[in-house]
């Protein structure tokens, strides 16, 4: 049974490869069965996660005081999938809503906190090991590139003389970034092939110990 | 047998990329197929005949090495599985890593996930790491898994109040009151540091946002590579370090190696990765220099 999971997992794997020389029915076919599957895993998953474990376990629960809470979000979801039904689709929007509201408001202190008052505290504040000469060129470079990079983006006064200067070295500094960006997407993007090449020549053809 | 691979590998490599650099300069366009094959086949090469590097660890992997080399035993620390199979080769040795550390170090491990697909990979973890590599590791003692819970950043927003509102039970059904590792803990604030690993949403930033900075809970998030360079920013304040993808994982196994010879012989698959991953990075260099040249010889040639 084994032999035959690696057979099968090394057939899709090239069946999705091919698609790289060109599009093809084999590639068509692989793609169909992992959406498929990825559907069907997802479905079973949050069947038994959130309908049984959180939804019938929970209202079938007489010790729960928040049982009845449980049924709005039953309502919800029920009126989630009115979409698939033409007439009353609109009532889709309110749990869309709903979600749209409860993930705003959950992000939204968080995002001020995290993302904005305490990235702006760490960048203006000096560094711990403040002194040495590695900490000056690091906090040199991240007050010039904070600067620069802010520069760029205001667009109120024309792009001349010294504020263009400015301005051209945050498209410097953002330029590296982009670079830094992208060597880390192709080092990530190899680490996929890498994985489905260790398991075709390992696991498959035995040819790595 | 390496030397032999290092070898066939750089004449093949430098071989054929003079021979698309000819042909480009003659004018000539090269099919992109010509250059997938290419990289397939340097990289296949390499993985072949098991082309490695020695690893160097830099001061932002090593900071979470030296966390939980500093940290007393019995210190509580989370490791959470938020990956899918398609992340695997590059994070899976992050975790297998961490856990070989903390338990060597006789920390008290949580193992969860806040993906459906981490579940899996989670158990993998405890099957192959756990078990066979610390046989006297005590379920409910020494290490615990909480498993999958829906929710994603919900998830995060209650544990970091109260662990047992989100999991009353451990993945196989179990109270959390009878498990002696939540004797002391309530809340993700009782944790003493947290490993999230993953690159997706929710993932490690979740966990900053969420868990590290509300609860002042030293963070120390292991990424897939695409998402490291959006989490350095948080480093060094909100997040002690990173491991930034297979470069991160390996230097990681390099270190532990280093420091725990005990670690030499069980497997690094992010330090075998390491040597394609740099025939790859060196092709790719190479593919953009010659189309830079080819470009700008085109140019002169137009503007002649």
């Amino acid at each position: 049974m084994e032999t035959f999971g690696i057979w099968l997992a090394a057939l899709l794997t090239i069946g999705i490869i091919s698609f790289l020389y060109k599009d093809n029915v084999l590639y068509k076919a692989c793609e169909s069965i992992f959406v498929g599957i990825s559907a069907g895993y997802w479905f079973i998953t949050y069947y038994w996660d959130n309908l049984y474990r959180k939804f019938y376990l929970g209202v079938t629960d007489m010790d729960n005081p928040h049982r009845f809470f449980l049924w709005i979000a039953f309502a919800l979801g029920v009126m989630m999938l009115t979409r698939l039904i033409g007439k009353i689709g609109w009532l889709s929007r309110w749990p869309l809503a709903f979600i749209v509201g409860a993930t705003a408001g959950l992000y939204m202190m968080t995002y001020f906190v995290s993302n904005a008052f305490v990235q702006v505290g760490a960048t203006i504040k000096l560094p711990p090991d403040f002194g040495s000469v590695g900490s000056y060129i690091s906090f040199g470079m991240i007050a010039l590139g904070t600067f620069s990079g802010l520069v760029y983006f205001f667009f109120s006064k024309e792009h001349k003389g010294v504020f263009g200067g400015t301005a051209k070295l945050g498209i410097w500094f953002l330029m590296v970034t982009f670079g830094a960006s992208f060597g880390y997407t192709v080092m990530s993007r190899m680490s996929l092939m890498l994985g489905r090449l260790d398991f075709l020549f390992g696991e498959w053809l035995g040819m790595i110990n | 047998m390496t030397n032999i691979g290092v070898i066939i590998s750089m004449v093949f490599i430098f071989g054929g990329l003079l021979a698309i650099m000819i042909y480009s300069l003659r004018g000539k366009d090269i099919d992109r197929r010509i250059i997938f094959l290419f990289v397939f086949i340097s990289v296949a090469t390499s993985v072949i005949f098991n082309v490695e590097f020695k690893e160097y660890p830099t001061v932002i992997v090593k900071k979470v090495f030296d966390k939980i080399e500093s940290l007393p035993p019995g210190s509580k620390v989370l490791i959470s599985f938020d990956f899918d199979p398609a992340m695997k080769p590059e994070v899976f040795p992050m975790a297998n890593a961490f856990v070989r550390h903390c338990l060597v170090k006789g920390h008290k491990i949580y193992l969860m996930t806040i993906w459906a697909t981490g579940q899996a990979l989670m158990n993998e973890t405890v099957e192959t790491v756990i078990k066979e590599e610390f046989p006297d590791a005590v379920y409910g003692e020494d290490y615990v898994t909480l498993g999958f819970k829906a929710g994603g950043v919900g998830v995060l927003n209650v544990i970091i109040t109260d662990f047992r509102k989100m999991y009353p039970t451990d993945e196989h059904g179990t109270s959390l009151d009878s498990i002696p590792l939540f004797a002391e803990v309530k809340s993700a604030k009782d944790l003493d540091l947290v490993l999230p690993i993953g690159g997706g949403q929710p993932g490690p930033k979740e966990w900053i946002l969420f868990i590290g900075d509300p609860g002042d809970v030293p963070i120390a998030p292991g990424l897939a590579a695409v998402v490291a360079p959006l989490i350095y920013p948080y480093y060094p304040k909100q997040a002690i370090g990173l491991l930034g993808g297979v470069k991160g994982a390996a230097e990681y196994e390099s270190l532990l190696r280093q420091v725990y010879p005990q670690f030499q012989d069980v497997p690094a698959p992010a330090l075998r990765m390491m040597g394609p991953q740099t025939m790859a990075h060196i092709v790719i260099m190479a593919f953009i220099v010659i189309g830079n040249i080819t470009y700008f010889r085109s140019r002169r040639r137009g503007a002649e």
